[in-house]
């Protein structure tokens, strides 16, 4: 019953989206208005019956119902709870539902909490909303629906890849979904505002705070994401520039560059429509990767659907709602009026900067990813990646943080060349610092990728912070604090990135129980290897005794495990989180004669990486609730001052 | 669809069974004892695609395969082969398809050529949004 029940809210649901968007098509471009004010009451009910089909399909999942298919080919009754629970969207059908789950949602809270927006404007949105959502849901019920029964009903599951199956990944892709999916309402806006011509500054302030919404989970998402390939493959990478990232990435750079194009909009009406395309841009992303991820056209890690049959229904729905975006766009622009041009220095052009260098970014990210694509219809297969990536990405990434530097010291409208250099001086001697001494103790032993990395993220560091020099801290607004922040994130992240490049120390050894390995001033004891089982998996497991300096010694457990359902050996990599880095220690095979391959990697500051970008969205959050808060405090202020005239 | 599902299945647990029948090749996760060769052996190894795997450079991969070349690797280094003769021989016998490093073909030209197009188109229309000094 469960199961016909979930189907039928999604059925429900599509029907719901088919007539917010009559409605809305109706009430607007009919004149009708009076049909508009049910517009927003089917937009909640809608939202509501996604996270019903939701919630039921995890109920099936805790349950392990081995008659719905979708259960039976993801999931095992014997695997821990939050693996059940995780397993939900671990797959296609499941990760699609989540989609629409987010969209419908997304599409209530606009209908529930957006006030800035011109009525026209908020419903044409809610429009673009349904009519979004719209195709997915036709997705789901004709090419992917999670509820199909399997009869007879088999006794047991087939599991959950042993590689997702972590905490990380029970939070990891619902954060990022918010954040994918979230910036369909940046979408849905601008193409509202195209359609009622209403592109301003009021609308900018209206969209900002979904924006950064969006932007925040994404870089949540990424984050975790990162880490999570860290420390469950085993190799100490944290980023591989495999497809699947790439498609995480893209849409988080179109974002980043939206939120400060959404600013200059905001603060000086300026930048209309490319603000408008950016949005369009962020959330294409945003499908252009749902795409290369659910086709499995790409063969990665994550690709878990490998059927192209799917691919080309999620081929055809981006062909509609990025061509028919940009077909708006094309037709609309021309009534946009651009505003008057910048001066050349000011922050207006440091923010355009900003932008440009982040398309760039994108766009080298998006051809570097869909290259091999290309190639091999030509008859040609080649590989594009880290080498590539690193090279040509690398020094415009260091472009744009030495911009973010000057963005926030140059002033809006107009500034003098000479008081930017002077209130550059500080970051700038801060990055010399880091210069000379990197150049007199490590020149030659470490790239020099990584040794302006350094030297820059210093330098970003301070100027980051120069916002607040001389300001009253209590009473300097919010979102300014959430700038110095993010900017500091950016700056802490690039310089553990730059520190695990530079000065990571490797060791692989073949090593006997009793042995001691020295590496990097740590001293490692493989005391011995027992064997362990947990719910679904075997272990060997190696206990190491590890010590620095004559400090007291750590036992460190890492495993090679052994999964049943499916059949599959995974690494648990042993981490040991000091202040100035980590240590990292894997147990490989067996080697010859009684040995065991140990693999042990010293990390300095490598957590950095991980510190900023959580302080990146940090940052995020503490704009978003400034803004906000600023907001609630100027209205009730203006309610106050009526009061006491009254 | 089936087939391929077994096919995976049985790709997924090749490393196991060769966990037991075969021990790893010799330089698979040992090091070249000279850092500076080792140096270079994993500088190399980082721009070399694992063939068994989905994109993962043979670095930092588990699958048996990934290791044979890495082993390999290590011993021509020590050899006192060039990593670029190395690369040559690889791509000779896999493909262009194992090289992360992309070459200088004409194939992959545009590639090269994508950040300074990307680069100039945007400072063009940057260009028309600033002011000219007035003189």
């Amino acid at each position: 019953m469960i199961a016909e029940a979930g189907l039928a809210a999604l059925w429900l649901a599509a029907s719901l989206a088919l007539l917010q968007l009559a409605l809305v098509a109706i009430g607007l471009a009919g004149g009708k208005s009076d049909l508009l004010g049910a517009v927003r009451p089917v937009a909640v009910a809608q939202g509501c019956l996604t996270a019903i089909a939701f919630a039921l399909l995890i109920t099936l999942f805790l349950r392990s119902d081995m008659s719905v298919l979708l259960v039976v080919t993801n999931s095992h009754s014997m695997k821990p709870w939050l693996y059940k629970f995780a397993g939900t969207w671990g797959n296609h059908e499941g990760s699609m539902l989540l989609w629409v789950t987010v969209m419908g949602v997304a599409g209530a809270a606009v209908a529930l909490f957006e006030r800035a927006l011109r009525r026209e404007t908020h419903m044409a949105t809610l429009g673009g909303q349904a009519a979004i959502s719209l195709g997915f849901y036709v997705f789901l019920l004709f090419a992917s629906n999670p509820f199909a029964r399997i009869d007879p009903a088999p006794a047991d599951g087939q599991g959950l890849n042993p590689l997702l199956q972590d905490p990380g990944l029970a939070f990891h892709p619902p954060t990022l979904y918010l954040g994918y999916v979230g910036l369909s309402v940046a979408f849905s806006f601008a193409v509202g505002a195209l359609l009622t011509r209403q592109v301003d500054a009021a609308f900018a302030r209206a969209m900002r705070p979904w924006v950064l919404g969006a932007w925040i989970l994404l870089t949540l998402g990424i984050t975790a994401g990162s880490y999570w390939a860290y420390y469950e493959l085993g190799w100490g990478g944290w980023w591989f520039w495999d497809p699947v990232e790439n498609a995480s990435l893209m849409p988080w750079l179109a974002a980043t560059a939206l939120l400060h194009s959404v600013t200059v909009l905001a603060t000086r009406d300026a930048l209309r429509a490319w603000t408008v395309m950016l949005a369009v841009i962020a959330f294409s992303m945003s499908m252009v990767g749902t795409f290369l991820v659910r086709s499995g056209i790409l063969t990665s890690v994550h690709a878990f659907a490998v059927d192209p049959e799917r691919g080309t229904f999620i081929l055809v729905l981006l062909g509609i709602y990025i061509g028919g975006a940009l077909a708006l766009f094309g037709w609309r622009v021309g009534a946009v009026r651009e505003g008057a041009p910048f001066e050349l220095v000011s922050r207006e052009t440091m923010l355009v900067v900003n932008n440009l260098l982040l398309s760039v970014i994108l766009g080298l990210v998006l051809i570097g990813t869909l290259y091999p694509l290309l190639t091999e219809a030509f008859g040609h297969k080649v590989s594009v990646g880290a080498p590539y990536f690193d090279r040509i990405a690398g020094p415009i990434a260091l472009a744009l943080m030495v911009v973010m530097i000057l963005g926030p010291l140059t002033r809006w409208r107009r500034d003098r060349m000479r008081e930017v250099g002077r209130r550059m001086a500080i970051p700038l001697v801060a990055g010399a610092v880091v210069l000379i001494t990197l150049a007199m103790f490590a020149w030659g032993r470490i790239g020099i990728l990584p040794f302006l990395g350094l030297v820059i993220a210093l330098a970003v560091a301070v100027g980051s912070l120069a916002p607040l020099w001389k300001r009253n801290l209590r009473r300097t607004p919010l979102f300014t604090w959430g700038m110095v922040i993010a900017h500091l994130g950016c700056a802490v992240s690039l310089a553990g990135m730059a520190c695990d490049s530079a000065f990571t120390v490797e060791r692989l050894v073949a090593a006997r129980p009793g042995d001691m390995v020295e590496t990097a001033g740590w001293t490692l004891r493989f005391k011995q290897i027992i064997p362990i089982a947990g719910d679904n998996w075997t272990a060997l497991q190696a206990d190491v005794e590890v010590s620095r300096g004559g400090s007291e010694p750590v036992l460190m457990h890492p495993q090679s495990r052994f999964f049943a359902s499916p059949p599959t050996p995974t690494t648990e990599a042993a981490l040991l989180t000091r202040w100035n880095g980590q240590l990292y220690v894997v147990l490989g095979q067996e080697a010859d004669e009684g040995r065991w391959q140990l693999r042990i990697w010293w990390k300095p500051f490598v957590t950095l990486i991980w510190l900023g970008g959580f302080l990146i969205a940090l940052g995020g959050a503490l704009a978003l609730v400034g803004r906000e808060r600023r907001g609630w405090l100027l209205k009730w202020r203006a309610r106050k001052a009526t009061e006491a005239l009254a | 669809m089936r087939g391929l599902l077994v096919m995976l299945l049985l790709m997924l647990s090749a490393p196991a069974l060769a966990q037991s029948a075969l021990p790893p090749a010799p330089y698979a996760d040992r090091q070249i004892d000279d850092p500076a060769l080792e140096k270079k052996a994993r500088t190399l190894m980082e721009t070399i695609r694992c063939l068994t795997c989905q994109s993962q450079s043979i670095a930092d991969s588990n699958a048996s395969m990934a290791g044979d070349l890495r082993s390999q690797i290590r011993e021509r280094i020590m050899a006192g082969e060039q990593p670029e003769h190395i690369r040559a021989w690889l791509i000779e016998r896999y493909g262009d398809w194992v090289s992360y490093e992309p070459t200088a073909e004409p194939i992959l030209w545009p590639l090269w050529a994508a950040p300074l197009l990307f680069l100039g188109l945007g400072l063009l229309i940057v260009r028309g949004r600033i002011k000219r000094r007035r003189s």
